[in-house]
């Protein structure tokens, strides 16, 4: 068994395996950083920067970035979580949300940052963009409030590899391609998966809604990342 | 239109796909959906990857094109040279607005980013053919000629100076060579360094180059010769060289010149530097904007084949390595190595995670060695002459020439190879600039020089750049230059990471507050604190330099700022009703009331 890697977060001494990133080694810890693009499972992309730690003076994306011996990470600092903050406000000004009438409040997670991070009015002005909802067989997408965190286009592909979601353009035009003709081969099921990895309400389900009433959801009870925290 | 013929010439290469949807482009004028279902029908692709790709890249299009498409570049020396004046030109030529195609369908008409001539402004590129130095006159000179239906090529009535002269290239680019050096534009004959360095081992080589201490010219200056030891004790059945080709930052236009004077000694230096690391094979990644070059970097590469610089037994020493070019397609983040590799790869140029780094797992996840142009050219110099030659020129840490391309208020703009330590005073004596206001040193994401700093040094301790430097006199609005630039990075970000994507636009919102003079002096320090934000989080270099334009010339022209906002008020509304209504009152000849009674 290979040594385990030594290293710390918030001064707090540290241990893990060999090949862990930052964010896996932390959560092993018991010690939480919020993530949004992440999900346990998929190749990790970087691309939300939620995220991001200060090691040995220089920022770095926690689940992108393996952990090495000596670290010194910084999570919780004022300027860490002053960054943090500001992303998770970029993600509210560039796209169009509207949480009291949206299917996933309370099971959305940048709802549930922006609760931990006590969002009340973004630093940043709205972008207010302009941006289409679309239909397919199984499910819709609502343009609006989807982050670009690329989880369904890693999560749900064919069995050939064929990505069934695909990134379009580029810059703030960037957006969530569907290939349709793949998208209606869709199970009930893989529609369903597609709907719980996307962690805002950008991909929903067709013919059902509100199942759950709000109020008794899962960030509803508990802030995210107390899963983690109570293993500490 | 037989796509299978196309997909078959490329060997149904998923590597390919920018070449096949190239093809597709270069025959149909655009890339119909017919193409775009049977090219993800023969790569095994969906549709939405092959749109994703097609999208990604400013010279590629699934919408119909005019015949004739003019791409006007919109960097800041074109707008300073009358780009406006030529903007207007065309839409009333074409009879549309930028962005559109002509009701004839004769007509496209595209702003660019910077096209790599900014010494000879304003430029476009009319399909693939480049124009320079275009007036209105000049403009409704060619429109004339497209509704004659004339082939683009055989509008280019003057060809410009060197190989640009050469019937393969036929261009009206200038090379503007204004100072050679002796390293670039040194002696050189072609086939001597590579003979000299196959008599000597790889490490040797590796040795040399760490000796001179060459540090990557593309403007991050990475040691060469320790990437290519890297990337030679990476275990993997095969290696590359790639050569960067990829020169975006507005203002640079170095490697266009090496790559038309010198291009031997590129090619060579790739030769030495796959000996060096153990390869067969390198790639010439270059940018879409110079494909008016292909056909004689090709001729060069053939000939250099022939005489045995290139090929199975290279110089009879029996090392074998050879060199194939591969097209951008637009797109200014592929100048950065990783996004460069997936776009070589045939994919969209976002750039990667790392580690692993490019020397660990690049192009097809096997070791490779990205360099810039010029550090190529550089090193195959290095090893005819030796280190200590090198290490002669220029300071201790910064050794040896850079190339400079020199653009903007200056009467000789062009390219200049000088030593590393000249100071912008120097330099700015050297161009025959006067009056000057300010010096963009490495392009827009480097920094921008006040007079107090024109005795600091161009060398990698204290300002290093890329090559790009572009001069603004006291006649220039620096907010224009800022927004030029926040413009620029607005539309090449890839979008991937957040910062980046939304970062620099809320950035731009802010700054345009400060300019139209409802800033505060809360509004100059969240400019300030965004920026920082921005070049903490982001993901690749060109979102964590995004924000220089405003940081550096907040920090080095802070009066030009303050003079904008408002001391006294805590705070002001971005939105100016009175503003927005003035139109509105005028015409109707009421006024209006600020304040609204409530009785």
């Amino acid at each position: 068994m290979p040594d385990k890697i030594k290293f710390t977060i918030d001064g707090k001494d540290c241990q893990a395996d060999p090949g862990m990133t930052i964010y896996e080694a932390a959560r092993a810890s018991g010690i939480y950083i919020p993530v949004l693009c992440h999900f346990e499972g998929l190749k990790p992309v970087g691309s939300c920067r939620i995220c991001s730690v200060r090691v040995n003076g220089r920022w770095m994306a926690s689940c992108t970035q393996p952990v090495t011996p000596g670290m010194v990470i910084e999570n919780t600092s004022p300027e860490v979580e002053e960054h943090r903050r500001a992303i998770i406000e970029m993600l509210f000004v560039e796209g169009n949300h509207f949480c009291p009438a949206c299917e996933k409040s309370g099971n959305c997670e940048l709802q549930a940052l922006a609760y931990r991070y006590q969002i009340m009015v973004p630093q940043f002005p709205y972008l207010f963009p302009k941006k289409d909802i679309e239909a397919f067989p199984k499910f819709l997408l609502e343009h609006n409030r989807c982050v670009q965190c690329q989880r369904c286009i890693r999560a749900i592909q064919t069995p050939d590899g064929k990505k069934i979601f695909a990134m379009k353009n580029r810059s703030g035009r960037v957006r969530i391609n569907v290939d349709r003709k793949l998208a209606a081969s869709l199970s009930d099921e893989e529609a369903r998966k597609a709907m719980d990895i996307c962690p805002v309400g950008a991909i929903l389900k067709k013919e059902v809604g509100f199942r759950v009433p709000i109020g008794q959801r899962r960030y509803d009870k508990k802030p995210i990342g107390s899963e983690i925290e109570e293993k500490r | 239109m037989n796509y299978k013929k196309i997909l078959q010439k490329y060997r149904k290469d998923r590597t390919r796909l920018i070449e096949i949807l190239k093809e597709i482009q270069a025959t149909e004028g655009y890339i119909p959906e017919k193409g775009i279902l049977s090219v993800a029908d023969e790569l095994g692709l969906s549709r939405a990857e092959v749109e994703g790709v097609i999208s990604f890249y400013h010279f590629l299009s699934a919408r119909p094109l005019g015949k004739y498409v003019i791409y006007l570049n919109n960097s800041i020396t074109a707008e300073m040279a009358g780009r406006e004046k030529v903007a207007r030109a065309w839409e009333q030529e074409a009879g549309c607005s930028f962005g559109q195609t002509s009701a004839d369908g004769l007509f496209t008409l595209l702003e660019t980013s910077c096209i790599g001539m900014n010494d000879q402004e304003p430029a476009a590129l009319i399909n693939r053919v480049v124009f320079t130095r275009l007036n209105p006159e000049k403009v409704s000179q060619l429109a004339g000629w497209m509704r004659e239906g004339r082939a683009v090529e055989d509008m280019v009535e003057e060809t410009g100076d060197g190989a640009n002269n050469h019937q393969l290239v036929r261009a009206m680019v200038r090379n503007n060579i204004r100072k050679t050096g002796p390293v670039v534009f040194g002696d050189y004959s072609a086939g001597q360094a590579i003979r000299k360095a196959l008599e000597t081992t790889p490490e040797g080589i590796i040795d040399e180059v760490k000796k001179a201490n060459l540090l990557g010219r593309g403007g991050a200056g990475f040691p060469t010769g320790l990437k290519w030891e890297f990337c030679r004790k990476e275990k993997g059945e095969q290696r590359f060289v790639i050569c960067n080709a990829d020169e975006g930052e507005p203002g640079t236009f170095k490697d266009r010149v090496i790559l038309t004077e010198r291009p031997e000694m590129v090619f060579e230096g790739m030769a030495i530097a796959g000996y060096a690391v153990g390869a067969r094979l390198g790639i010439l990644y270059l940018r879409h904007e110079y494909s008016y070059l292909r056909r004689y970097l090709e001729h060069v590469l053939q000939k250099m084949r022939e005489q045995g610089w290139l090929g199975q037994n290279i110089a009879g020493r029996g090392f074998a390595f050879d060199i194939e070019i591969k097209m951008g397609a637009g797109a200014y983040v592929c100048g950065e190595e990783s996004a460069l590799i997936e776009s070589a790869e045939g994919k969209r140029g976002e750039p990667r995670d790392r580690p692993p780094f490019p020397v660990q797992k690049g192009y097809l996840n096997l070791p490779s060695t990205v360099n810039n142009v010029e550090t190529l050219a550089t090193a195959t110099q290095i090893i005819v002459h030796g280190a200590n030659w090198f290490r002669s020129m220029g300071t201790p840490v910064s050794t040896g020439t850079k190339l400079l391309s020199v653009s903007g208020d200056c009467q000789k703009p062009g390219i200049y190879e000088v030593e590393y330590g000249l100071t912008i005073k120097e330099l700015l004596e050297m161009v025959g600039a006067e009056d000057t206001l300010a010096v963009q040193v490495g392009g827009p994401s480097g920094n921008c020089i006040s007079e107090a700093g024109f005795g600091r040094k161009i060398c990698f301790s204290d300002l290093p750049t890329g090559g790009s430097i572009i001069i603004f006199n006291r006649s220039r609005d620096l907010f224009a230059v800022v927004r030029n630039f926040l413009d620029f990075f607005i539309e090449e970000s890839c979008g991937w990471c957040v910062p980046c994507r939304a970062g620099n636009v809320l950035l731009k919102k802010k700054f345009e507050k400060i300019a139209s003079g409802l800033g505060t002096v809360q509004d100059l320090k969240e400019i300030e604190a965004w920026g920082k934000i921005i070049k903490s989080t982001s993901r690749c270099g060109l979102g964590q330099t995004s924000p220089n334009p405003v940081l550096t010339t907040l920090s080095n022209f802070r009066e030009v700022y303050e003079s904008r906002v408002s001391k006294e008020a805590d705070f002001i509304p971005e939105f100016d009703l009175n503003r927005a209504v003035a139109e509105a009152c005028a015409i109707t000849g009421r006024k209006f009331q600020e304040e609204q009674e409530h009785a």
